[in-house]
């Protein structure tokens, strides 16, 4: 116990916060990148893959994230790996944020009208011609709102990454609390800053929802 | 490098992971229910004329889905206790979820409501139905079966970040495992068995939620097309 809010503190709690970002983003690249090869397989001719990538995403869904944190933290250190915090909040970020996007993302490629694939079949474009220069580029741009809008979950699920002593913005928070211990006044200035961090993505996410809907039109 | 799994001690302590799997369904139980009322209270007072209302709902929506689950959890717990009020770490987990789920469940119910047509309504308020009539049977449950999917799927990721209140020691599945765990120093079978036993929870929780919809919606059972 000891002293006020300080300055310092403040820093503390910034440099959190850069981490949170950080985390953030190495999770939307890492899960980005696997969840891309998800959505494929889920869309692809073999048969086998559409089931193994299936089977990922249903067991990945069906798991609460803190228990995947867990399993990647204790579960590297038992095969005998001295495992950073960091490395497995990220390696549990990007297989939770891949499973989702790469569901959301095969939800945008199957939403680009059918008429488009059997066009582009017509011209004799093989099937990754197809993929690369008829569906894809179309299936980004149905796909850049609900993109930016699980931005906020990542954002939010960083914050679990604190239980396996991951120092981003709720770690901080607490390393604070244990010397200062005022948690409600802490805790609330985390909440607003975890808001200011996600509410302009939120806003983002819907007016890009809203402009999406106006043009639909010329999609379809 | 050698790795060996020993599952034995994990498994012989079923009668506790079937403990916390139970309250780990309870809460989920309590969460759904209440939230599911402040959600159509939300959605009905955020659609409403009063803009004082609206606004607030429209802040607490706002506010908790851009927020942690695990910060928000520490602040109903902590926020209660500089109260003076003392709740058991059960209850606290419960309220923080309800509050949690209540925010989402507004934001789909208003989608939902929005949905209606308005020619629906006003062909309603043409047959001489009462209000109550029109809102109950035009608006409130055509509204609930459109956006049943998006619902049930959001009380299925409900009952997974539940695992959060572990933070807080309230006696749920992941807690178990924490406490298995660090009996056993056989964390990683542990905490298979563990993520096993939620896939096993959700795969139970969309049966349940299937059958459900089964049973409130005869329209779509007897047609089998949504609405």
């Amino acid at each position: 116990m000891g002293g006020t809010l300080n300055l310092n503190h403040l820093l503390f709690l910034g440099h959190g916060a850069l981490w949170t970002i950080g985390l953030s983003v190495i999770a939307l690249i890492g899960g980005g990148a696997a969840g891309f090869l998800i959505a494929l397989c889920r869309v692809s001719p073999s048969r086998l893959l559409r089931i193994l990538a299936a089977t990922y995403v249903q067991l990945i869904q069906g798991t609460p994230l803190l228990v995947i944190m867990f399993l990647s933290f204790f579960g590297l250190a038992a095969i005998g790996l001295n495992i950073s915090p960091l490395l497995a909040a990220g390696a549990s970020m990007t297989i939770f944020v891949a499973a989702y996007l790469g569901e959301i993302w095969r939800g945008c490629i199957e939403a680009v009208p059918k008429p488009q694939w059997e066009a582009a079949e017509g011209l004799a474009l093989s099937r990754s011609q197809r993929m690369v220069k008829v569906i894809l580029p179309q299936a980004i741009r149905i796909a850049t709102p609900p993109t930016v809008g699980f931005m906020v979950q990542i954002i939010k699920n960083t914050s679990l990454a604190s239980v396996v002593g991951f120092v981003e913005l709720t770690r901080s928070g607490q390393i604070i609390n244990n010397s200062l211990f005022e948690p409600f006044l802490i805790y609330s200035i985390i909440a607003l800053v975890y808001f200011s961090l996600c509410y302009p993505l939120s806003r983002l996410s819907r007016r890009l929802e809203r402009t999406a809907l106006q043009k639909k039109p010329a999609l379809a | 490098m050698g790795l060996e799994l020993d599952f034995s001690v994990v498994l012989d302590r079923w009668q506790s992971l079937l403990d916390g799997a139970a309250l780990t369904l309870e809460l989920a139980f309590i969460a759904v229910i209440c939230g599911a009322l402040i959600g159509a209270l939300g959605a009905i007072g955020r659609r409403g004329g009063n803009v004082l209302i609206a606004r607030l709902c429209g802040a607490y929506v706002e506010g908790i889905r851009n927020t942690p689950l695990l910060v928000q959890i520490f602040l109903v717990y902590f926020g209660l206790s500089s109260l003076g009020l003392k709740f058991s770490a059960f209850t606290v987990a419960a309220v923080a979820l309800t509050i949690n789920v209540g925010a989402y469940t507004t934001e789909i119910m208003r989608a939902g409501f929005d949905s209606i047509h308005k020619g629906q309504i006003e062909a309603a308020e043409g047959l001489g139905l009462s209000k109550a009539q029109v809102y109950w049977h035009v608006v409130l449950w055509p509204a609930i079966e459109r956006v049943y999917p998006a619902l049930t799927s959001q009380f299925v990721l409900l009952m997974l970040a539940s695992s959060v209140t572990s933070q807080i020691s309230a006696e749920e599945l992941t807690a178990v495992a924490n406490y298995i765990q660090s009996e056993t120093y056989r964390s990683f079978e542990t905490y298979i068995v563990v993520a096993l036993i939620y896939v096993v929870l959700s795969f139970i929780m969309r049966l349940g939620f299937w059958l459900l919809g089964l049973a409130l919606f005869p329209r779509r059972r007897r047609l089998g097309t949504p609405l």
